[in-house]
């Protein structure tokens, strides 16, 4: 028996948690994975990364039972499987943490957790061992700054995220997928993100981690797989490969550079926003001025009221007092259909939510804003073209603008956003997150228009939680802390800088 | 922000845990505004009712006021199943007159009969409510053209098969589920509290109410958190007409033989649906409750009583009525919607 049980603990350890061999997968005529072999061993953090599109939400579709795969052998823990649906891959030890949450906001924490499986006892849910198991699994992973009774919609996207690992773990997951976990979060969120994943390692959970921050995958990851075009370019231990060879293995090609240079100083031009003591009931004290020509970035960790900034010039949630100025007249924007008409534009952070109308077709969506506020604008044959002229010259990829914009990624979903402010011509741009989730190619596409759009003459603010993007983006970076301007730093400022002013680190023991 | 203001509150928060269930509990409650609308309304009544020189809750009006309560409760409790599932049913006024005719046609009078003639309308309920779940959740109808396709061709048959009461149902079961009391209290009503209890209860303690509740409040969670979303919403229509079935048999009582056009006369598919939606539930699912929903019931009912008592032209009755439901839809939306004003304010 004890020999047994020694050999097994053995062969545990030589055998891969998860082997795909040859995993094929086509929607309709588009193979979208080509033989691709991945291996996942006990307690590995295993990066897979690739641009949009090159099919890395699908295997791990395939590998959570969400899809069959065409043709190929899934092995779980030595055994072959093949799930039909996700309840018998989480049955069997799969857990997934989606990009996008799956949670039920009008639910509590330990009901969100145990969705699907509570516990019963004499055939009943068992509410108090819900909220004790749900209790020692937020303890397990160091959370304790909610109960389990506290109504998911009440947390920040943070610790909604934390449920959701949560989640994962009430199921004894032993494989935990996570699709670009740190997307939605600030800085300072990532690092306990990181203890997060490190704890989970400890356990022996074999953690499969989808991610376009580099970054990332460079600090949590002992191998790397790059797929391309549903391809596997290479799997590499991380300790043998380099940041500028991982972006050559992704896209194919050496990016030059990363961002596109600055504004030069005669460049940047007049005052075309200016906010004097703005304020609301999530804002206070708000100066700022924003000039034609400049790219102004805007930090601060997350519920510093980053977003909230950028609403209350756009009219969606306006200042309540204070003053604000375009051109050097003073304006009352109190909605967004008026901060529109003024030429204002704003791309939201909440791309799904907020930005796009998921099931209409690409041309519908790019031609939203300019048929809701200017009716009669530029005749209907006329802006068509116009629009399409836009959607070519940002470089939208889709299958022609009549799909509907949920099948196309992420960064080209923000193109098509892009495309319809643009067409309105605005002179003030807010973008609110502006590459979140999206590709490095598609990244530095935005990048680059949203330069050339300074360049041309717009007054940009930009908000990031990237604080590389926002350094190297912007020509001038506010910080945000508690709902007002912290500081204000000049280009060449340093993530310490940020960080300091941010957190309020600058301000002697204020910890 | 969110970390520096945790920091400090780091301690253990298993000790308050208690404290904050029963106010998360109560501050959830999306019951209590119906409740305190349903006692605004029986004051006023009563006093509207007082200047006209009569009395809103004297013996015999509070008891026709319960009784109907009882069939539009029946129905609603069901419905509201239905509608936290995020599908709805359109077809329960039917199944409530078919049931009346089912039921009083097999008595026919003979109180011997009485147990094979209910098992009888259940069986029928529920095959309706398997047809009405199977086009929802298997074949994808929706829930609007699914139900009423269904209610139309019920409909059909009936105004095919009856031009006026048919059928007659058994003495004993109309002296005790139609008349019998408990004070004012008629027993049917005690029957209708006695389902919403147990949906209560099953919302609350049973897996198929924790899942029905996610498949409402966002079909793509529920089904990832391997939730069948398909059996969860069966069941909820099944569930629905078996109480559409129930309401039929109480009617029979009540009216000692079947009615072919009580259900619709009663519009019991709307204002089932009415009340639901006074009780605090979205109409897509996902949030809500049964003892809003009684509270809903009540507060239509009461409204009924005090116009029959000013006997009040019927047609300004309905005005008022629609009146009231729309008020108190705007008054959840204000409020859901500052609610996630706050809530999206957050994020930054």
């Amino acid at each position: 028996m004890v020999t047994i049980r020694s050999e097994t603990t053995e062969s545990d350890g030589d055998l891969p948690l998860l082997e795909l061999r040859g995993i094929t997968k086509a929607f309709l005529d588009v193979r979208v994975l080509d033989g691709v072999d991945l291996d996942l061993r006990r307690g590995e953090v295993h990066a897979v990364v690739g641009e949009n599109g090159a099919g890395k939400s699908t295997l791990m579709k395939i590998i959570s039972g969400v899809y069959p795969p065409d043709g190929g052998s899934v092995e779980f823990d030595g055994t072959p499987v093949s799930f039909r649906s996700p309840r018998q891959a989480q049955s069997a030890g799969i857990g997934i943490i989606h990009q996008e949450f799956n949670l039920l906001p009008e639910r509590t924490v330990a009901e969100n957790v145990f969705l699907g499986h509570e516990p019963l006892r004499r055939g009943l849910v068992d509410k108090r061992a819900m909220l004790r198991r749900t209790a020692e699994l937020l303890d397990a992973v160091g959370e304790t700054s909610f109960p389990p009774t506290a109504r998911v919609g009440q947390l920040g996207v943070a610790r909604q995220q934390v449920v959701e690992i949560v989640k994962a773990l009430a199921l004894d997951a032993r494989l935990l997928i996570m699709d670009e976990p740190t997307a939605a979060l600030a800085d300072h969120e990532v690092e306990l993100l990181y203890a997060l994943v490190r704890r989970l390692q400890e356990r022996g959970i074999g953690i499969l981690y989808v991610s376009h921050r580099l970054v990332e995958v460079f600090d949590l990851s002992s191998r790397i797989t790059v797929l391309k075009d549903g391809h596997r370019v290479t799997t590499a231990p991380t300790a043998e490969t380099s940041h500028d060879q991982l972006v050559r293995h992704m896209v194919g090609r050496e990016l030059a550079h990363y961002y596109p240079p600055r504004a030069e100083a005669d460049r940047i031009g007049e005052v075309r926003l200016s906010v004097r003591d703005g304020a609301n009931n999530r804002l206070r004290g708000i100066d700022l001025d924003l000039r034609a020509g400049e790219v102004l970035g805007v930090a601060g960790l997350q519920g510093s009221g980053r977003s909230a900034l950028a609403r209350a010039i756009f009219g969606a949630a306006p200042f309540t007092s204070g003053e604000v100025r375009l051109d050097g007249r003073p304006v009352r924007l109190r909605t967004a259909r008026s901060a529109i008409r003024a030429g204002i534009a704003y791309l939201t952070e909440d791309r799904k939510g907020e930005g796009i109308a998921a099931g209409q077709s690409v041309l519908d969506n790019a031609l939203l804003a300019g048929r809701a506020v200017f009716p009669r604008w530029a005749g209907r044959a006329a802006r068509t073209v116009r629009i399409r002229d836009l959607l070519a010259a940002v470089d939208v990829r889709a299958a022609g603008d009549q799909q509907e914009i949920r099948f196309l990624s992420g960064g080209n979903q923000q193109k098509v956003v892009l495309a319809r402010w643009l067409s309105l011509t605005p002179r003030i741009l807010l973008f609110d997150e502006p590459t979140r989730g999206i590709d490095v190619g598609a990244k530095s596409a935005i990048h680059d228009l949203v330069r050339r759009l300074a360049r041309d003459g717009a007054a940009v603010l930009m908000i990031s939680s990237e604080l590389p993007e926002l350094l190297g983006m912007s020509d001038r970076i506010v910080v945000m802390r508690d709902g007002t301007i912290a500081g204000e730093l000049p280009a060449r400022a340093t993530e310490e800088d940020v960080m300091g002013l941010a957190t309020g680190a600058d301000r002697a023991e204020s910890r | 922000m969110t970390a520096t203001r945790s920091a400090p509150e780091r301690t253990p928060a298993v000790p308050r845990r208690p404290v904050r269930t029963l106010r998360t509990a109560v501050g959830a409650d999306p019951a209590r505004g119906v409740f305190v609308a349903l006692a605004l309304t029986l004051v006023i009544g009563w006093l509207v009712v007082a200047l006209d020189g009569g009395q809103l809750l004297n013996q015999s009006s509070v008891v026709s006021l319960l009784h109907v309560a009882t069939g539009l409760g029946l129905v609603a409790a069901g419905q509201t199943l239905v509608i936290l599932g995020g599908s709805l049913d359109l077809s329960v006024g039917y199944v409530v007159s078919l049931s009346t005719l089912v039921a009083a046609e097999t008595m026919n009078g003979s109180d011997s009969r009485i147990t094979p003639a209910v098992l009888l309308v259940l069986a029928v309920s529920v095959a309706i409510g398997l047809v009405n779940g199977v086009l929802v959740a298997t074949v994808g109808i929706n829930a609007f053209i699914a139900t009423l396709g269904v209610g139309l061709l019920l409909k059909g048959y009936l105004e095919n098969g009856y031009d006026g009461p048919a059928g007659s149902t058994a003495p004993t079961l109309v002296q005790t589920l139609g008349y019998q009391r408990v004070g004012p209290v008629p027993v049917a009503f005690l029957l209708f509290l006695g389902v919403a209890a147990a949906i209560w209860f099953a919302l609350r303690r049973t897996r198929y109410g924790h899942h029905l509740v996610a498949v409402g409040g966002d079909p793509d969670v529920a089904r990832l958190s391997g939730v069948r979303n398909d059996r969860v919403l069966i069941l909820s229509h099944v569930l629905c007409a078996l109480c559409a079935g129930l309401a039929g048999i109480y009617l029979a009582s009540r009216l000692g033989s079947g009615a072919p056009r009580v259900g619709v006369e009663s519009f019991y598919d709307l204002e089932s649906i009415a009340a639901v939606v006074l009780g605090g539930a979205a109409l897509a699912g996902g949030r809500g409750g049964v003892a809003g929903t009684v509270g809903g019931v009540l507060l239509l009912a009461t409204v009924d009583s005090v116009f029959n008592q000013l006997e009040v032209d019927a047609f300004f009755k309905q005005v008022v009525r629609g009146v009231i439901i729309i008020a108190a839809v705007a008054l959840y939306a204000r409020r859901r919607h500052r609610r996630h004003r706050e809530r999206t304010g957050a994020p930054s």
